[in-house]
């Protein structure tokens, strides 16, 4: 199994030195995961390390293809809590 | 009452190395001659020296609300944008060639647009070698404060004098408002533990940077409705740790950057907010107020940017010799030195003059205070076109002195297209950016300027062209004063809104 990196990367660099497996490259338009290199991070780490630093949600997939960063899990605000955050920091 | 700025005995100007308010003149010798030529850390020197930044650093290991990480923008002008990421090798190269080419450039900077200390191993090497081959600049980083701790002692190790920490917080609940997540020992942390974490290292990291001598600007981001009272907890907090300066900034989130903050409407500060957290900061603390909010690989004195004369495809055919280039390097300096000493003397003499004027006044009656706006290109002079000016440093002129109150960008960065549709004009604009200001200053002026300008209650003013700032604006208030005009309350604008 093997994490990917799809669109929406803004190639921030962060993932690529963290990576156990040294199994992320730059590519164009945005970095990629060498899938035969990934290991999930099992057994060097307890969370898959380039998942743990990406600043940008969805874009980095699990082995089931799954988002690991879904939406709202970075900003700290559920989409559903979305216009009442909105609506707050908009009063300030 | 006497002037502050004749009291101190280095003669210096009242803004500068510096001024009453920002309390450099009391600075220690040793401590002095580390801030003379920085233009970061000294007011008075960003009118004569330039800085630049690398952009050797791309990670962050910390997502703030006001950051976007997507960080590829050649026409936006703010902390963390850049064009083209440098290997260290490369950011060498473009350091000789830019102090070779600027020779009034001192200071190297890493400020990202990652986090520099998230990157140890590409900041670390371009420093090691710049210390070797280039030892007349000065190196100075900025951070988050997170890896400080960590790397502290090695960033002594390469002949770093200044560092600057960003502290927003030191409490964990406002923390949790501006930071959603920090990467620490290999895992994401979010909320206010994050937040709790980070602010320990930023704290722990400024205490070790003081111990062992090493300058320390501290860095806030003013956020309306989150930390804008709190900064002033954070001023106390920093300076009894033993912070040289406080540089608080206003907050930029504008939809289009794509920042959480931008997107989600976070306003940010008004002129007049921001001024007055600075000022009530300003009783604990040495406050900066000429930041120019820079990008992470700007090049040239703080209020321009030449970095698209040192793109990497042009510094490739460029020749450096750099034992001729730091010859010239020295000349150029011992050049502004000069100038600067002959200018401090002039300013001196324009206090004598001021504390006369006040001596005339009618006994009760004390003059108001007038905001004066500056075009300049640098070297501390009048010397700008209005229309050429991107940017206007206001000064605020009262019976006790001159102060600089900080610098007003008219158009670095993108805040959506102004030239098409009913969008105000970008004369307008610049007028709406000169708000609070009575007159400007200014080499020359259009005709057209002119009128819109007086039709605001700005009064233009380009009879002091190529004469020292400060001493102009206290010749036009002293003019004010003795016309009557400041008995008066400031003219109302005739056309302009809030």
């Amino acid at each position: 199994m093997a994490f990917k990196i799809i669109e929406g990367c803004v190639n921030c660099w962060a993932c690529e030195p963290l990576c156990p497996s040294k199994a992320i490259f730059e590519a164009k338009p945005h970095f990629l995961i060498d899938a035969k290199k990934c290991t999930e991070c099992e057994g060097d780490y307890a969370d898959a390390q380039c998942a743990s630093i990406c600043p940008i949600e969805g874009v980095i997939l699990n082995g089931m293809g799954v988002p690991v960063n879904p939406p709202g899990s970075l900003t700290g605000i559920p989409p559903e809590r979305l216009a009442a955050a909105r609506a707050e920091i908009q009063a300030r | 009452m006497d002037l502050k700025v004749l009291s101190q005995s280095g003669g210096c100007a009242s803004s500068g190395c510096g001024s009453s308010t920002d309390r450099l003149t009391h600075l220690p010798e040793a401590i002095r001659a580390k801030v003379n030529n920085h233009p970061c850390f000294s007011e008075d020197a960003h009118h004569h020296y330039a800085r630049m930044h690398v952009a050797v650093a791309p990670a962050c290991n910390i997502q703030c609300h006001y950051c976007n990480r997507k960080y590829d923008c050649s026409n936006e002008s703010r902390p963390g944008v850049v064009s083209e990421l440098l290997t260290p090798d490369q950011a060498v190269k473009k350091v000789l060639a830019v102090a070779a080419n600027i020779p009034q450039m001192t200071v190297l900077g890493i400020a990202g647009p990652g986090d520099p200390l998230a990157n140890p191993e590409r900041t670390l090497e371009t420093f090691r070698q710049l210390s070797e081959k280039a030892p007349d600049i000065r190196l100075c980083v900025s951070t988050n404060g997170l890896a400080l701790p960590a790397v502290a002692e090695e960033l002594c190790k390469h002949n770093i004098e200044h560092v600057t920490i960003t502290i927003n917080c030191v409490d964990p609940d406002v923390g949790a408002k501006i930071y959603p997540w920090i990467f620490w020992n290999n895992r994401r942390i979010k909320g206010r533990k994050a937040a709790e974490i980070l602010i320990e290292q930023q704290q722990k990291g400024l205490e070790m940077l003081v111990e062992r001598g090493v300058l320390v600007k501290v860095n806030s981001v003013l956020i309306p409705g989150v930390n804008d009272e709190h900064l002033k907890e954070v001023s106390r907090v920093v300076k009894a740790k033993g912070a040289f300066l406080h540089n608080v900034m206003p907050l930029i989130a504008e939809e289009e950057h794509g920042t959480f903050f931008g997107l989600m409407g976070q306003r940010g500060p008004t002129n007049a907010e921001l001024q007055t957290l600075q000022d009530a900061c300003a009783g604990d603390m040495a406050m900066m107020r000429h930041c120019r909010q820079c990008r992470a690989d700007a090049v040239g004195m703080l209020g321009e940017d030449r970095g698209h004369e040192f793109t990497l495809d042009k510094i490739e055919t460029m020749e450096i010799d750099y034992a001729s280039a730091m010859a010239r390097r020295a000349e150029v300096h011992a050049e502004i030195e000069a100038n600067r000493a002959a200018q401090r003397e002039q300013t001196g003499e324009t206090f004598v003059s001021l504390s006369s004027l006040k001596r005339n006044l009618k006994p009760k009656s004390e003059p108001r205070p007038v905001l004066m706006a500056v075009a300049t290109t640098g070297s501390g002079v009048i010397n700008q076109h209005f229309g050429h000016a991107r940017e206007f440093l206001v000064y605020e002129a009262s019976a006790m002195d001159v102060r600089f109150i900080g610098a007003r960008k008219v158009d670095l960065y993108c805040s959506g297209d102004t030239t098409c549709g009913d969008a105000e004009t970008a004369l307008q604009k610049t007028i709406r950016t000169l708000e609070g200001c009575e007159v400007v200053l200014c080499a020359k002026i259009g005709y057209e300027p002119w009128g819109q300008l007086e039709a605001a209650g700005i009064a233009p003013n380009g009879e002091h062209a190529m004469e020292p700032i400060e001493e102009a604006v206290a010749a036009i208030y002293r003019e004010m004063a003795e016309s009557g005009q400041l008995d008066r309350p400031k003219a109302e604008p005739q056309r302009m809104s809030a």
